[in-house]
């Protein structure tokens, strides 16, 4: 392409790869069986290392007796508590965490020891002679439980406040006086149940301490092998730069492989103590333990509104069970208040939160990170609010709807916004008027939108470097090498990655070599979370390519005399773009280049802007460009069981540009799916005693091919200037609407009024007999009083 | 690596193999950890994902719950065997039309899905669905899997 001449918003006609649908570049190697995921090494001498689980939820630890376990014959070594002691965790705020328990388990599934032997049922058998002395207490497993005074919390180290993780209390504007001065308020109360991202691939790590250099070597599964570099050092206080890490390709994330884990430290640190390589793969049971799925979230919400139906302003508040530990938690919690003033405009608004520890699996990020609970609360409410005032749902969203370069009033920039024209193009695609009109009784349609973010502005720990950083060699023969350190989790970023700088320097992506992935060879990427690799390292990779094209044009344009500003690099050639038979091969021009410059070769970094707020919790929200959502569904329920069937979705989303459609669709039929799925029948269930209620894939009831309806995908394309060819994230967003959708579609058909997930055939019927169907209301819980923050100047785009 | 009491031969994608096996070792533990195929993948190892599907005789059967020793003398077929030299036409189907995204179920949905073509001219969407309800998907929603075993199945396939 000629990126002189490339403007967003332009047709994208003058692209060569981009806009295509595209095979993806991974696609070879996966359906010939050929990728190879962490479980598939077998480095020779490799041992097998396997955790020993609490039955426990809540216990002391008197003592662990690992004697008999270390005289088995095959038994190469043995760890407890005591031997891996560094606290660790994923954000700096919550470092909560130990690789195995140190004097207390707080879930069900916790490792308090490990083992590596010679062969996998040899540790098996080893960790049945480890002998555990529990002191059990009294597990805590509910939200309310958790808010209850207490002399023995989960952790100690919060001080004062039981089982009180974290806080938020923030208020922008004045909500009271907008109260006052509305004419109509509202509140409503909603549980959303929580979820795992059942990942088929269970984690793995593969773990090679070599004591002569002194380096430990780490393969595993994960979506950010940048963070599990530093948390390895800090758990093992090994220095950063004897350990490498590589990111094998992972069988699906869904956000379930973002935190560093006790496997992953525990192969390495039985390495260290065995000389041996070291593997541990989790079981189907351990990967339910390992979780940090979505949190289960209790939330409140009021609203007032003036008499034209337009906002006044909203109180929001959220109660969060996180289990056990931290994990993501600080930002889950601002992630329930962050993003509702995104899709419509609050002018006054307050949010309170609160993440309870509980003895369960610690919960974490997945798909959509902390906002599908609440935008389902939200989208809900609208719906009722709407409902109260006698208005047309869509009419009062739309009164109500943000629009593009504008400020929220929690200081969030917005840029291109595709909100109403997703709006248009999916009721229009969905004959949502004709139908909500006509269908009979027992058939409806629903409603919703969403927003969510193209990457967090922010890192997880504090610093001012790049967020992607891409290093690019271009070789004689013509090929390109990329070296970049995203992980690809299945979402397509090789594919994406592979694209860009192909279309940059005129080849196919297939031209483009990657190395991917790797501490040690591939510059920093923060990971695949928050949908932030196809912006972030896109727009790393342009810089990269544009840089390292630029001596390839300057020596063509001395060889051929052609100024360098008129040549283009298509189709494997540099031309002349008025007479586009005069050219070289690339192969040539870069043989012309490397004579006259030596190596050719670059390097591309991206930071985003600094556009978050001033106050605490700021960083939890902005973002480059947020992507845009509308769903339908439609639903045909049984009055009689209370069983019904999704018939279709349609899903229209703002993805900036399209780099590559069937991509695209990919990730929004895959997150239509996740999202009906969690909708309909995934419950993250205990027993009051602290037992998941069922952790197999089968008692885990999830979506099959059987009950996953057509999906018709719309790609609206705002063209986002800061997106890399425009392009905003398409992982997340589409599944957002969904539950909420599916809610008002239920409620279309038959009138219930549903206000928590899952939408179970019993919750139908319920809704059918008239009988409200959710949460009787929240705790009586005391929060601080809220940081009062200055609205943000007024903002039309500048800068961007 | 399993440890070896006995021995079992079979046809592993036309290679005859005999390999030393534990009696109480699982064809896919064999499949991947003694004759190192390891396309065949493992998502449960309780038959619940149909991850680790393969062809025995050319069924699909569930290799983390079949025996190693049971399948003396039988025909399997891997994914590592679908496409040798070129992708087979599901292989293909499944690629360029975006039907793998982890890849993950992939080997298992590609072998449940050549068996049913083999099987069924001109599937029907019930047909399909059917064919495919043992094998977990988490990424792409079935849709692409859908259409690319449709795209196989159909009278005219031009794309093939």
């Amino acid at each position: 392409m000629s990126r002189t001449e490339q403007q967003p918003g332009e047709d994208s006609g003058e692209f060569d790869v981009i806009g295509e649908a595209r095979t993806r570049v991974d696609s070879w190697d996966k359906v010939r069986g050929r990728v190879e995921y962490v479980d598939d090494l077998h480095e020779g001498r490799l041992a097998h290392g396997k955790l020993k689980r609490s039955p426990e939820p809540h216990a002391g630890i008197a003592g662990i007796d690992t004697s008999a376990a270390e005289s088995m014959a095959g038994v190469l070594a043995v760890i407890t508590g005591e031997d891996v002691p560094n606290r660790f965790g994923i954000m700096p705020a919550a470092e909560d965490e130990t690789a195995l328990a140190q004097d207390t388990v707080r879930y069900v599934g916790e490792p308090v020891a490990a083992v590596a032997a010679v062969d996998e049922a040899t540790a098996e058998r080893a960790l049945e002679r480890i002998d555990v002395d529990y002191q059990p207490y009294e597990p805590v497993t509910s939200i309310d439980g958790a808010l209850a005074p207490t002399d023995r919390p989960i952790h100690t180290e919060h001080g004062g406040d039981g089982n009180v993780d974290r806080l938020a209390a923030l208020e922008f504007g004045d909500v009271e006086a907008a109260f006052e001065a509305a004419d109509h308020v509202r509140e409503d109360t909603f549980f959303y149940q929580g979820n795992t991202h059942m990942a088929l691939e269970e984690h793995s790590a593969l773990a090679d301490w070599d004591p002569g250099p002194g380096k430990l070597t780490v393969w595993a599964s994960t979506q950010v092998p940048h963070y599990i570099h530093r948390q390895l050092a800090k758990a093992l206080d090994i220095p950063e730069r004897r350990i490498r890490v590589h990111a094998n390709s992972v069988g699906g994330g869904f956000g379930g492989k973002t935190d560093p884990f006790p496997h992953q430290i525990c192969a390495a640190k039985l390495s260290m103590a065995c000389g041996r390589p070291v593997k541990i793969t989790l079981t189907r049971e351990e990967v339910f333990y390992a979780h940090r799925g979505r949190h289960p979230v209790l939330m409140w919400v009021k609203t007032g509104v003036d008499a034209d139906g337009r906002i006044t302003g909203m109180d929001f508040k959220s109660f969060l069970d996180g289990g056990g530990y931290g994990s993501y938690g600080p930002a889950t919690t601002y992630y329930t208040g962050a993003l509702q003033t995104v899709t419509y405009r609050i002018p006054n608004y307050r949010f309170r939160g609160v993440r309870v520890n509980t003895n369960k699996p610690p919960c974490g990020p997945k798909r959509g990170h902390g906002t599908p609970q609440p935008r389902y609360a939200l989208e809900r409410h609208v719906r009722l609010l709407a409902g109260d005032l006698g208005m047309d749902q869509i009419e009062f969203r739309r009164r109500n709807f943000t629009g593009a370069y504008e400020r929220t009033v929690n200081w969030l920039e917005i840029t291109t916004n595709g909100l109403e024209e997703c709006t248009t193009e999916v009721l229009e695609a969905a004959n949502w008027e004709e139908k909500r009109a006509t269908l009979p009784e027992g058939k409806g349609v629903g409603f919703a939108v969403g927003s969510y973010i193209t990457g967090a502005a922010l890192p997880i720990y504090w610093n001012d470097m790049p967020h992607s950083e891409v290093q690019l060699k271009v070789d004689r023969s013509g090929s390109v090498t990329v070296f970049c350190g995203e992980a690809e989790i299945g979402q397509g970023s090789d594919t994406v990655l592979a694209s860009i700088v192909a279309e940059v320097f005129g080849l196919e992506p297939e031209d483009v070599s990657l190395e991917v992935g790797d501490t040690d060879t591939t510059p920093v990427d923060l990971g695949s979370y928050s949908s932030r690799v196809t912006l972030m390292v896109g727009n790393a990779a342009i810089e990269a390519a544009e840089k390292a094209i630029t001596p390839i044009f300057e020596a063509v344009s001395a060889e051929l005399d052609v100024p360098s500003d008129r040549l283009a690099a298509r189709a494997g050639r540099i031309v002349d773009e008025r007479d586009p038979s005069v050219g070289l091969d690339l192969a040539e021009a870069v043989q012309f280049a490397e004579a006259e410059y030596g190596l050719i070769g670059a390097v591309g970094s991206y930071t985003p802007p600094a556009i978050q707020g001033e106050y605490k919790g700021a960083g939890v929200g902005p973002t480059p460009a947020y992507s845009f959502s509308a769903a339908v569904v439609q639903v045909d329920v049984d009055t009689d069981t209370g069983e019904f069937d999704v018939e279709k979705v349609w899903l229209a989303h703002d993805v900036g540009r399209a780099l590559n459609p069937m991509s695209v669709e990919g990730q929004i039929e895959g997150s239509v799916y996740m999202g009906l799925s969690e909708a309909l029948l995934e419950d993250w269930s205990f027993t009051t005693g602290g037992q998941h209620y069922g952790p197999s894939m089968l008692d885990y009831k999830s979506l099959t091919v059987n009950e996953m309806p057509e999906v018709e995908s719309i790609a609206v394309e705002t063209q986002e200037p800061r997106g890399p060819f425009g392009a905003k994230e398409a992982g997340q967003g589409p599944l957002l609407p969904i539950p909420p959708a599916l809610t008002d579609a239920v409620q279309d058909a038959i009138g219930a009024d549903i206000h928590e997930t899952p939408i179970t055939p019993r919750k139908v019927l319920k809704g059918l007999k008239g009988r409200s169907v959710g949460p009787a209301g929240i705790p009586d819980f005391e929060f601080p009083e809220p940081d009062r923050v200055d609205r943000p100047d007024e903002w039309s785009g500048g800068g961007v | 690596m399993s440890r070896a009491s006995t021995t079992v031969s079979f046809t592993v994608n036309d290679e005859e193999r005999t390999v030393p096996v534990s009696p109480n070792a699982t064809l896919l533990e064999v499949l991947r950890e003694d004759l190192d195929l390891t396309g065949t993948t493992h998502g449960c190892e309780l038959g619940e994902c149909g991850a680790c599907t393969v062809l025995i005789d050319g069924e699909p059967e569930l290799s983390c719950l079949t025996l190693a020793i049971d399948t003396a003398g039988a025909d399997l077929e891997t994914v590592e065997g679908l496409g040798e030299p070129d992708p087979h036409p599901i292989q293909r189907a499944f690629a360029e039309r975006g039907a793998a995204q982890c890849g993950y179920c992939t080997p298992g949905m590609l072998l449940t899905a050549k068996h049913f073509l083999e099987r069924v001219d001109e599937p029907s969407r019930e047909a399909i669905n059917e064919a495919i309800a043992g094998n977990i998907c988490r990424c792409t929603g079935y849709r692409k899997i859908i259409e690319a075993i449709d795209a196989v199945g159909a009278p005219t396939n031009e794309s093939d």
